[in-house]
């Protein structure tokens, strides 16, 4: 898709436009070279030309504030050497000081992140955070990964097999996923079931493993239930409280990240604080239970 | 013990019978005469002769090989068209070919009696039998050398870098001369001194389509073959001659492959020796 909007790929069908600049339409037979396109394109492995120096890499779009940039992105001290002695976060830095450098109508990055290890990969997500920020520039960005789509998007768009499934901000994805792509790819449980309607309220749930439970929003039929991992609890014995569905079963693994235990329990994972998770003395092969409101589940069609 | 002993012999005696093989005959040719005799024979005229027409002849063969077959192979490396490998065969034809069906092919295209003969008479350019002759056919036999290599280098440039190139806002001719060019430059400059290489020693091609005309379409292969049984020490002269030049062009390569690019040169020594 990014290819496409650089003027790489040619799409065959659609229109792209930036602003009332069009640089594609199929229809119209508009095809703009991509040196005609005003992008920035970061490149997934940043494509640095391993020929020149840091310096010579950012003042290739022909920017005239190439210095201003360096400091910027704070490879000033590094604008004499080649690309190849560079760790991954630097390259980084100077493939976006490139893009940017002279001065694009919109940014484009393939994967920012996904080339960096964990510890990097931290750092720059700030980077790009207050970059995205400070530049108040339009910015497409692909990434597999939605932690880093939710951290640096204001609005997400999901594509499976080339086809939109939902756009929206990222706390609408989390809150009203379309459907199960949606909801998985935001972390979600996804629990498969017949639903039918109960009361007015409710909607109950009857799940492939034989639980019942039920939810809030209205289904009927085959649904997906989508449950957070950090809207379920989790106890060693079964006791009463106001949430109304409680799935019993083998504690399946138990992962530490970061401060948080991801526990997965049968089909369920939750997601308890460190602390909890000592008290509750987790470990893998003993029972426990985990429940969930009625108000914390979404009910989706099974795509 | 012993078996290892006779085994260590055994190898030393393979190694010491193959480099003496590949060497004698060099070494001969520069101990058969007294080193002050060998550096007397070359100023004989037709050893300064066939040097002035070889040298002549090559640097413009060779000129005329990077101008055309450099354009020639990016266009065949960054393309897929319908052909393609047909015509990268048909590139890579006149190196397999034997060098007197290369002269006689020369002859019936470019001779007076030729193809284009008539044409080329019309504008009074006659090109069988002179130094125009002694080019085309060093380039005809030469050229597969440098293109086939120009098309390797080329295809290995990362594409992500012409594409890099071009949405920073450089068209394609920018982007081959700032990006592609400089990142081919050891390739190509290894492709140039194979071709070079086997310009220089070019003979079938060139006695039939160019003949062998001191002073004019004689080169030092050519002289050899003439002096050979009029002078010899002559030959031997110029066959010394000929050992220091394209000793001095191989070295050339190994340096050139210490060019600071991503191109490998392992496969270019390869090539110049199944070549």
């Amino acid at each position: 898709m990014l290819r496409a909007i650089a003027g790489l790929a040619r799409p065959a069908q659609g229109r792209i436009a930036l602003g009332g600049d069009t640089w594609f339409d199929a229809e119209r037979r508009v095809f703009r070279q991509p040196d005609e396109r005003s992008v920035g394109l970061v490149f997934q492995e940043y494509a640095l030309f391993p020929h020149m120096s840091v310096r010579q890499n950012v003042a290739y779009g022909g920017g005239a504030r190439v210095d201003e940039y360096l400091e910027r992105f704070h490879i000033s001290h590094l604008a004499d050497a080649k690309p190849a002695l560079l760790s991954g976060g630097e390259r980084q830095r100077v493939a976006l000081a490139r893009a940017l450098a002279r001065d694009p109508g919109v940014l484009l990055l393939d994967e920012p992140l996904s080339s960096l290890d964990a510890q990097t990969k931290a750092i720059v997500r700030v980077e790009l955070q207050e970059l995205l920020r400070d530049f108040e520039l339009p910015a497409i960005l692909v990434t597999h990964d939605f932690d880093d789509a939710a951290a640096l998007a204001g609005r997400v768009g999901v594509l499976i097999d080339g086809t939109l499934r939902q756009l929206a901000t990222p706390q609408d994805l989390v809150s009203r996923p379309a459907d199960t792509f949606v909801a998985a790819l935001t972390g979600a449980n996804l629990l498969r079931g017949i639903a039918r309607r109960e009361t007015d309220e409710l909607a109950a749930i009857d799940l492939e493993g034989g639980e019942r439970i039920y939810s809030t929003d209205p289904g009927q039929g085959e649904v997906g239930v989508v449950v957070y991992p950090w809207d379920v609890t989790v106890a060693r014995v079964r006791h009463q409280d106001s949430a109304l569905n409680v799935i019993a079963g083998e504690i399946r693994s138990v992962a530490h990240v970061g401060s948080r235990v991801r526990v997965r329990i049968g089909p369920i994972t939750a997601e308890v604080t460190a602390a909890s998770a000592d008290q509750l003395e987790l470990a893998r092969g003993g029972t426990a239970f985990a429940s969930f409101k009625a108000t914390g589940t979404r009910l989706v069609p099974f795509a | 013990m012993l078996r290892k002993a006779l085994l260590a012999l055994v190898l030393f005696v393979a190694v010491a019978l193959s480099l003496g093989f590949l060497l004698l005959p060099i070494v001969a040719l520069f101990t058969r005469q007294p080193p002050s005799e060998l550096v007397h024979q070359l100023s004989n005229p037709v050893v300064t002769d066939a040097l002035v027409v070889s040298v002549k002849t090559s640097a413009i063969a060779q000129v005329l090989i990077v101008l055309l077959g450099t354009p020639t192979a990016y266009l065949i490396a960054s393309r897929r068209f319908f052909g393609r490998s047909l015509v990268v065969t048909l590139v890579e034809l006149p190196l397999v070919l034997p060098p007197a069906v290369a002269g006689i092919g020369l002859l019936v295209a470019f001779g007076r009696v030729g193809v284009l003969g008539s044409t080329f008479g019309a504008l009074g350019i006659d090109v069988a039998f002179n130094q125009a002759a002694v080019v085309l056919a060093v380039a005809f036999v030469a050229s597969p050398l440098y293109v086939r290599q120009a098309i390797a280098s080329f295809e290995a440039v990362d594409q992500n870098l012409v594409a890099a190139s071009r949405t920073l806002g450089a068209g394609p001719v920018r982007t081959f001369f700032r990006v592609v060019l400089p990142l081919c430059g050891g390739g190509l400059a290894a492709g140039g001194a194979l071709s070079l290489a086997r310009g220089l020693g070019e003979f079938g091609a060139t006695i039939m389509f160019a003949g062998s005309l001191q002073g004019v379409t004689q080169t030092l292969p050519l002289a050899i073959y003439a002096q050979f049984d009029r002078n010899f020490e002559i030959a031997v002269t110029i066959s010394a001659l000929f050992v220091i030049l394209t000793a001095a062009i191989l070295l050339s390569l190994k340096l050139s492959s210490l060019w600071p690019s991503r191109q490998t040169s392992g496969f270019l020594f390869a090539r110049l020796s199944s070549s």
